[in-house]
C-alpha cells in the first residue's frame, strides 16, 4: 500500500483513539482531507522542484509502534547536551519518556502536547496559537491531522527560563521502519527568554521519517534562541517545518546544523508582526555520500523598522545535494527594513551540487536589502599559502572550512553547543585541530 | 645550505625558468633582482613547492637533500619560509591560531609533542615586540583587513616564529611605506644567524639599503645573467636592466 493510503486508512483509527478537546477534532478532521486531495508533495511543486520525497515514502513505515523500555540513559548520553543542566522533552519512537526527560511546570510549562491538548487549564493557549501560523500545505496538514504528541513550552510574560530546553526525538529501531510526526508548540510571553535545542536521532540504521512541525511564537520584546542539531543516521530522513511568529521588538534567532540523515528538508518561516524585530537564521550544513539536505526559507517583512539576517554555509562531498530556497518578502508598508542574505558554497567534489536561488520580493521603496549566494572549491591560493608553514593539505583544507563556517558559529550563544558542533566539524572533516573557533 | 641546479619550470605549459643555478651557503644574504615577468616570484614559489608549477629538469637541494619533489609543508618542515607577495586573507582564523597550527604541525612533522601553552605564548609575546606588533592584532582574523604594510610584517612576524633555515622573501617592500620597511627590515636582520640565510626578491634596491645582501643575482627571461657584489645593485638602480639584457643575449 502507499504511503498515503496507509495514512488515510489509519487515520480513523487514530482518530478515535486520542483523547482531545473537539476544536481540535475538527482540525484534524480537516486537515486529513486536505491531505487526502493534495498528497504528498512532487518536484512539480516549485518549492520541491530539487527534493524528491519518492524514494523515502517508498518504505513501508510503522505509524503506530508499540511502546518498548526505553533506551537505557547511558547509551544515549551522548545525544544530549549532557554537560549544562538542561529541562527534556524526550520522545522514544513517538512516545514521551517520562524516564528520560526531565519537564517543569514550576514558573515556565514545558511538557508535552498530548497534555495540553486534552487538559482544560490548557485550552486558553492552544485556541490562541496551535495551528495558527503553519500554512495550509499537505505536510503541514498531514501533521496537524496526526497531531497528538511533541514539546508543549510556554514561558509567561516577564520570566527568563531558568535553564535551556532541550527536546530529543529518539526511534529505536523497534519497528523496520517508523514514521512520526511530532507537534511543538513555543510560546514566549513578553520580555520572556528561552533557549531551545531540537534534535532527533536515529538509534539503528532502520529507516525512519520524520514530519515534524513546530509554531513558535514571540510576543513583544520576548527573546528565543533556537537550535537544531541533525546529525542523524544514515537512514533517517526528516521534514522539519518551523514557523515563527514575531511581535515587536523581539529577538529570535534559529540555527541549524545538519551533518547527518539521508533527506533533510527545512521548511522555516519567519513572520514579522511587530517593529523592531530582529530575525535570525543561521545554518552551517556539511555532507557527504549521497546525503541531500535542503533549507527553503522565508523571511515575511510586514511592518516598518525590523531586520533579517540569514547565513548559511554549505560544504558538500561526493555526490551530496544541497538546496537553499531562501525568500524575503517586504510588504509595501514595511519601510527601512533591513535584510541580509547570504548563502556560501564549498562544493569538494567534482559530483557535489548545490542548487541556490534567492529570491526578493520588494514592495517598499526605502530598504535596505542585500543577499549574495557564492558556490565554489577552496582557495588553491590559501591552500598553498598554508601548506607553505607547514599546515598538511588535509589540515589545511580542514582549516578552511572551519575558517568558512566560523561566521555562524561565532554567534551561537550556548558554549557547550559551540563546542559540540566544534567538534562535530573536526570529526566531519576528519581531522582534529589544536584549538577551538 | 641550497643548491639550486639547471632548474627549469613550467606553468600551464609555458616554461618560465629556463635553467637556473643558485647557490646559497648559511649565513648569507642573496638577493634576486630582475625586471617584471622575469621569474622571480616564480622561482620562489618553485623553491616553496607550490603545485602550479612543474619542475621539468634540474633540482632543488636543501642541505643536500633533493627536495624537488616534496609537498609545500615537507619543505617547510624542513625549513623553508616563503613570505609572500601578496598574503592571502584568511577569515576566520586568527594570526595567533594559525600560528600555533602551523608551529605544532611542524613539531608533529619533526616527532615533537606540541609546544607548551606557556612557552607558546612567550613566544608569540617576544617575536611581537621584534616586530613592533600590537597584541590587539593577534586576535585579528589572518591578513583580514590589514593594510599592505600590516600584511607584510605580519609575514615576517610568521618567520620569526617558524624560525626557518633559509627564508625567501618575495617582494616584501612592496606596499611598504618607510617607517614599516625599516621596522620589516630590522626585524630579518635581527633573525639572522651563522645558521640561518636569506634570499630577498626585489624590484628596486631601495629594501637592500636596510637588508643588505652579500650577493646580488639579475634574473631575465628565466635565467641569471648577472651576479656580484651588493654594489651591483646600484648600478642596476642607476642603469636599469636594459644593458644585460643585452648581455643575456650575447650568453
Amino acid at each position: 500500500m502507499e504511503l498515503k493510503d496507509k495514512l488515510i486508512s489509519s487515520f480513523m483509527a487514530f482518530e478515535e483513539q486520542v483523547d482531545v478537546n473537539s476544536d481540535i477534532h475538527n482540525l484534524r478532521n480537516e486537515a486529513m482531507k486536505f491531505f487526502e486531495t493534495t498528497g504528498f508533495p512532487t518536484k512539480k511543486d516549485e518549492a520541491w522542484k530539487y527534493t524528491s520525497l519518492n524514494s523515502i515514502l517508498k518504505e513501508d513505515y510503522s505509524l503506530f509502534p508499540k511502546k518498548e523500555d526505553a533506551p537505557d540513559y547511558r547509551d544515549i548520553k551522548k545525544y544530549f547536551i549532557h554537560d549544562i543542566d538542561t529541562y527534556k522533552i524526550v520522545f522514544v519512537d513517538g512516545i514521551y519518556s517520562s524516564y528520560l526527560s526531565e519537564t517543569t511546570h514550576d514558573k515556565i510549562d514545558a511538557c508535552l502536547m498530548s497534555s495540553a491538548l486534552s487538559k482544560s487549564k490548557y485550552k486558553a493557549v492552544i485556541d490562541n496559537y496551535f495551528n495558527k501560523i503553519a500554512p495550509k500545505n499537505s505536510l503541514n496538514a498531514l501533521n496537524t491531522a496526526f497531531s497528538h504528541e511533541g514539546a508543549y513550552i510556554n514561558i509567561p510574560k516577564n520570566t527568563l527560563a531558568d535553564k535551556p530546553i532541550q527536546i530529543i526525538n529518539f526511534s529505536t529501531g523497534n519497528e523496520a521502519a517508523l514514521m512520526v510526526q511530532p507537534r511543538n508548540l513555543i510560546v514566549v510571553g513578553e520580555n520572556s527568554h528561552v533557549q531551545i535545542i531540537e534534535r532527533h536521532q536515529s538509534l539503528t540504521d532502520n529507516p525512519v521519517l520524520t514530519n515534524s512541525v513546530t509554531e513558535v511564537f514571540a510576543e513583544k520584546r520576548a527573546m528565543i534562541d533556537y537550535y537544531k542539531i541533525q546529525n542523524d543516521k544514515s537512514n533517517a530522513s526528516l521534514i522539519d517545518n518551523t514557523f515563527v511568529e514575531q511581535h515587536g521588538e523581539s529577538v529570535c534567532s534559529l540555527f541549524t546544523f545538519s551533518f547527518g540523515g539521508k533527506l533533510t528538508r527545512n521548511n522555516l518561516n519567519f513572520y514579522q508582526k511587530g517593529e523592531r524585530i530582529d530575525s535570525t537564521m543561521k545554518g552551517i550544513t556539511i555532507i557527504e555520500g549521497k546525503q541531500h539536505v535542503d533549507h527553503n526559507t522565508l523571511v515575511h517583512h510586514q511592518e516598518p523598522n525590523c531586520e533579517s539576517h540569514q547565513d548559511y554555509k554549505g560544504i558538500f562531498a561526493d555526490r551530496a545535494t544541497g538546496v537553499f530556497n531562501g525568500k524575503v518578502l517586504v510588504d509595501k508598508k514595511a519601510q527601512k527594513t533591513d535584510a541580509f542574505q547570504s548563502n556560501n558554497n564549498i562544493l569538494v567534489d567534482d559530483k557535489a551540487s548545490i542548487n541556490s536561488k534567492p529570491q526578493l520580493e520588494i514592495f517598499a521603496d526605502d530598504v535596505k536589502c542585500s543577499h549574495g549566494c557564492t558556490i565554489g572549491q577552496l582557495d588553491e591560493e590559501a591552500l598553498f599559502y598554508l601548506k607553505s608553514r607547514g599546515i598538511p593539505a588535509k589540515e589545511a583544507r580542514a582549516l578552511l572550512m572551519y575558517a568558512f563556517a566560523n561566521n555562524v558559529l561565532s554567534s551561537v550563544k550556548i558554549p557547550e553547543i559551540k563546542k559540540r558542533i566544534n567538534k562535530q566539524i573536526a570529526l566531519k572533516l576528519g581531522v582534529n585541530l589544536g584549538f577551538d573557533l | 645550505m641550497l643548491k639550486i641546479k639547471n632548474l627549469h619550470a613550467n606553468v600551464e605549459g609555458k616554461e618560465i625558468l629556463r635553467g637556473i643555478d643558485l647557490e646559497v651557503n648559511a649565513g648569507e644574504i642573496h638577493a634576486i633582482m630582475g625586471p617584471n615577468g622575469s621569474g622571480k616570484s616564480t622561482l620562489a614559489s618553485v623553491i616553496a613547492g607550490k603545485e602550479e608549477f612543474e619542475v621539468t629538469e634540474g633540482e632543488i637541494l636543501l642541505e643536500n637533500e633533493n627536495i624537488s619533489e616534496l609537498e609545500a609543508d615537507e619543505r617547510a618542515h624542513k625549513g623553508i619560509f616563503l613570505s609572500f607577495q601578496y598574503p592571502v586573507e584568511i577569515p576566520g582564523v586568527s594570526v595567533t591560531n594559525f600560528m600555533k597550527t602551523a608551529i605544532n604541525e611542524t613539531r608533529k612533522a619533526q616527532g615533537l609533542d606540541d609546544m607548551p601553552a606557556k612557552e607558546m605564548l612567550q613566544k608569540i609575546r617576544e617575536k611581537s615586540e621584534l616586530l613592533d606588533i600590537d597584541r590587539k592584532f593577534l586576535s585579528r582574523s589572518l591578513n583580514e583587513g590589514f593594510s599592505g604594510g600590516e600584511k607584510k610584517r605580519n609575514e615576517i612576524f610568521q618567520m620569526a616564529m617558524l624560525e626557518p633555515k633559509l627564508a625567501i622573501l618575495d617582494e616584501t617592500d612592496s606596499g611598504l611605506d618607510i617607517d614599516a620597511l625599516k621596522i620589516v627590515a630590522d626585524g630579518v636582520n635581527r633573525l639572522r644567524t651563522k645558521d640561518n640565510a636569506v634570499v630577498v626578491i626585489t624590484h628596486y634596491q631601495r629594501l637592500l639599503n636596510y637588508i643588505v645582501p652579500d650577493h646580488v643575482h639579475v634574473l631575465l627571461d628565466g635565467k641569471i645573467v648577472k651576479s656580484g657584489g651588493k654594489e651591483l645593485a646600484k648600478e642596476l638602480e642607476e642603469k636599469g636592466y636594459d644593458w644585460l639584457k643585452a648581455v643575456g643575449s650575447v650568453q
